[in-house]
């Protein structure tokens, strides 16, 4: 069964007080009224990979993409977007030792040098 | 056939209309998304009429910017079909007004973009693409409403009823225009037809047919929109903004 | 129409906050090369997680969503991007109010572009949001039912449209001071959103000053306009840096985690110095006959806001606290059909698989 990327480590921090304004975290993928989570990726016109740009929600890939293209390239031609279930992502164990770990290879979205604001955004 | 102002004001009225009405929305769409994605076409929209006034306005000779042409006609001289200046309604009223003026926004920019008039060419060129991206959107919607829960397709079903009168008017003949758009209401039907089956809508018969908007005769609506539009503007005579 | 020049705070202290903002993004960089802390192979095996995640807060690391943090951390920082997420939607409705009835048709896209980028900065948030372990329901519940707040000063209305450009200069502004130290903050999704956001608000701080130029510029009635939109949006601006650094409990955990990079104090004379040189070019008065040059501090004097009235303001008593909440409340309640119906398209969708629909029954009513 394949890991959800937004599962939590184990519980060994120790639960939440029931009066935190925080809810139990959702197990699987976080849906929203029935739309679920998506992971946005993007390759801007000159670049060379899909970057990991965020997150959104709709109810199915068809308005993922729409989303992804108003939201994350403000409908910027040339663009390249990639939309994945987050309940399709593969991520390394949740347990303790994750901390630990270098960020795998495949998983270059999760690193923090990863980051790139899609050429042409606006005021830049 | 030369293009006259009037012609570019009924162009840029239909879409400065349907702006202010998209407008509307913000804040109050169904999902943050949807605030996104209304705005953006409302930009767009906005975008072509000011192309389209300003344009008129140079043809006009008069000295009237797209401003002037904005907030200081009053409802006799605008231009726009009764269709756009309805009330927003509900989502499903709203999509309903959206798909059928992109599903005629989009025939009639692409056979503009091939006209003599080569700025009127460009201006439609441009809005062409963006208005793709309209029908598609609202043809989304319209599938996700008609075929998606008892109530949606309740509403969705009154939508299309209550919005399908006023396409009529778009099809008026106009032979003087640069593109007669008696000539693109068999592309429309291709259009929104298999859309509403797809969306297990029934299309409503033709029957009554509002009109009157090319001649300055509108509903009720537009005096209030532009009340709403022009205020600012009008109570500060000759200022900058 | 001939242009006029319109100075904007582009060679001034705004694109001071953009090259830090810069330099957030390259120290980012720099300390993901230098790699994290522990042994060569990148293994600390028995090591105590929360000794690594303190190392990792102290090299100026990012933490990221799977990486082990203490229960509190997650729980802060929930919460603060959370509620910044409302504070951008909950943004839209003062501005979006004038939307219909913007001057000129430029002004009028300029501020629909605004808005919608306000939106775009919310859903950023709950995504950032959302790799806590929350989802943006549960976010969006808290918000409607008061139990997370959204920033204080989009509880004003927006009466005129100079308010427009007031909240561009001073709003934006003081959200661009607040928000460019989180470029740095301690945790990986959070701080790469605020980089972006930073990015765009800018933008719209610019815009903001723009307005008020051109008013302040105008006519004796534009002129007023303007300065009364300053007069009423000047302390509720200065409140937004919250309580007094002797009234705020919660910074020193704040402060160690990294979550938050300076103090409320600092910020707000932070941006209290930016401000009076642009308010000189814009040629209107700061409504603060105390505010004065401090050559000792090397800062300007000047009188704090009316924080009993901050406070009456969070708890619920502003003059727009209602108001915004019945219209979030409202816009989502009259969507939830929509949203319903999208969601059962595509289940149907799911249980059908890539064939057509049935068709519509003879009385039109969707197949069941």
């Amino acid at each position: 069964m394949s890991d959800h990327a937004r599962t939590l480590p184990g519980a060994g921090d120790g639960g939440r007080t029931p009066s935190d304004d925080t809810s139990r975290p959702a197990n699987g993928p976080a849906r929203h009224g029935g739309w679920p989570l998506w992971e946005v990726f993007v390759r801007p016109r000159r670049g060379l990979a899909h970057h990991h740009v965020g997150s959104l929600h709709a109810p199915d890939a068809e308005l993922a993409l729409r989303n992804a293209r108003d939201l994350y390239t403000r409908r910027q031609e040339g663009v390249s977007i990639w939309v994945v279930p987050a309940a399709a992502i593969t991520a390394s164990s949740p347990d303790e030792k994750d901390a630990f770990f270098d960020p795998a290879a495949d998983k270059v979205y999760r690193h923090p040098t990863f980051y790139e604001v899609p050429e042409g955004a606006p005021h830049l | 056939m030369r293009t006259t102002v009037d012609h570019l004001l009924a162009l840029g009225d239909d879409a400065l209309v349907a702006a202010q009405r998209l407008g509307e929305w913000v804040a109050a769409a169904p999902e943050l998304e949807e605030d996104i994605a209304l705005a953006n076409i409302a930009l767009d929209q906005l975008g072509a009429a000011r192309m389209l006034l300003t344009y008129a306005g140079e043809l006009e000779g008069a000295g009237r910017d797209e401003d002037a042409l904005a907030y200081l006609r009053d409802d006799r001289e605008f231009r726009n079909c009764l269709l756009v200046e309805l009330p927003n309604g509900d989502f499903a009223v709203t999509m309903a007004k959206l798909l059928f003026l992109a599903a005629y926004q989009l025939p009639l920019y692409t056979a503009l973009s091939g006209c003599a008039d080569e700025r009127l060419a460009a201006i439609a060129g441009k809005a062409r693409k963006e208005v793709a991206y309209h029908l598609d959107h609202a043809r989304l919607w319209t599938l996700r409403l008609g075929d998606g829960t008892a109530e949606s397709h309740r509403r969705m079903q009154s939508a299309v009823d209550e919005i399908w009168p006023y396409t009529h008017e778009l099809f008026q003949p106009d032979p003087t225009a640069p593109v007669d758009p008696a000539g693109l209401r068999a592309e429309f039907l291709a259009i929104v037809e298999p859309v509403l089956a797809e969306a297990t809508l029934t299309r409503p018969a033709d029957g009554w047919a509002p009109e009157g908007g090319r001649r300055g005769l509108h509903t009720e609506h537009l005096s209030y929109l532009l009340a709403e539009m022009q205020v600012l503007h009008r109570a500060h005579p000759g200022a900058r903004w | 129409m001939h242009g006029h020049h319109s100075p904007v705070p582009g060679d001034g202290p705004a694109s001071g906050l953009l090259d830090q903002v810069e330099e957030a993004e390259a120290a980012l960089r720099a300390a993901a090369e230098r790699g994290r802390p522990g042994a060569p192979d990148g293994h600390a095996v028995d090591a105590d997680p929360q000794e690594y995640f303190t190392a990792l807060i102290e090299a100026d690391q990012k933490i990221e969503p799977r990486d082990w943090m203490p229960d509190a951390y997650r729980r802060t920082l929930i919460r603060q991007i959370a509620q910044h997420a409302h504070s951008e939607i909950i943004g839209m409705q003062p501005e979006g109010n004038w939307i219909t009835r913007a001057p000129s048709l430029k002004r009028k896209a300029i501020l629909l572009a605004k808005v919608q980028d306000e939106a775009g900065h919310g859903l950023y948030l709950y995504a950032a949001a959302e790799t806590l372990g929350v989802s943006r329901d549960e976010l969006v519940e808290l918000l409607l039912a008061g139990r997370q707040k959204y920033s204080s000063i989009f509880n004003y209305p927006t009466l005129t449209w100079a308010d427009v450009g007031a909240i561009g200069w001073l709003v934006d502004g003081a959200a661009i001071v607040n928000q460019v130290p989180l470029c740095r903050c301690s945790y990986g999704p959070y701080a790469r959103a605020m980089i972006r956001i930073c990015k765009e608000e800018s933008f719209h701080q610019r815009q903001g000053f723009e307005i008020l130029y051109t008013l302040a510029h105008g006519t004796p009635a534009q002129r007023q306009m303007a300065q009364d939109a300053v007069d009423r949006w000047w302390y509720p601006s200065l409140a937004m840096f919250g309580p007094p650094d002797r009234d705020s409990v919660h910074s020193a955990q704040s402060m160690a985690w990294k979550i938050k990079r300076f103090s409320n104090d600092e910020l707000r004379q932070r941006f209290v110095d930016m401000c009076v040189p642009q308010a000189e070019v814009l040629g209107l008065r700061i409504p603060d006959p105390n505010l004065r040059w401090n050559p000792e501090r090397q800062s300007y004097d000047f009188t704090p806001p009316d924080y009993a009235e901050l406070m009456r303001v969070i708890s619920g008593d502003g003059p727009c606290n209602r108001q915004r909440m019945a219209r979030r409340r409202r816009a989502h309640t009259e969507g939830a059909w929509v949203r319903e119906a999208a969601a059962a398209y595509a289940a149907k969708r799911a249980g059908r698989g890539p064939a057509a629909t049935r068709p519509a029954a003879r009385d039109g009513r969707a197949a069941a």
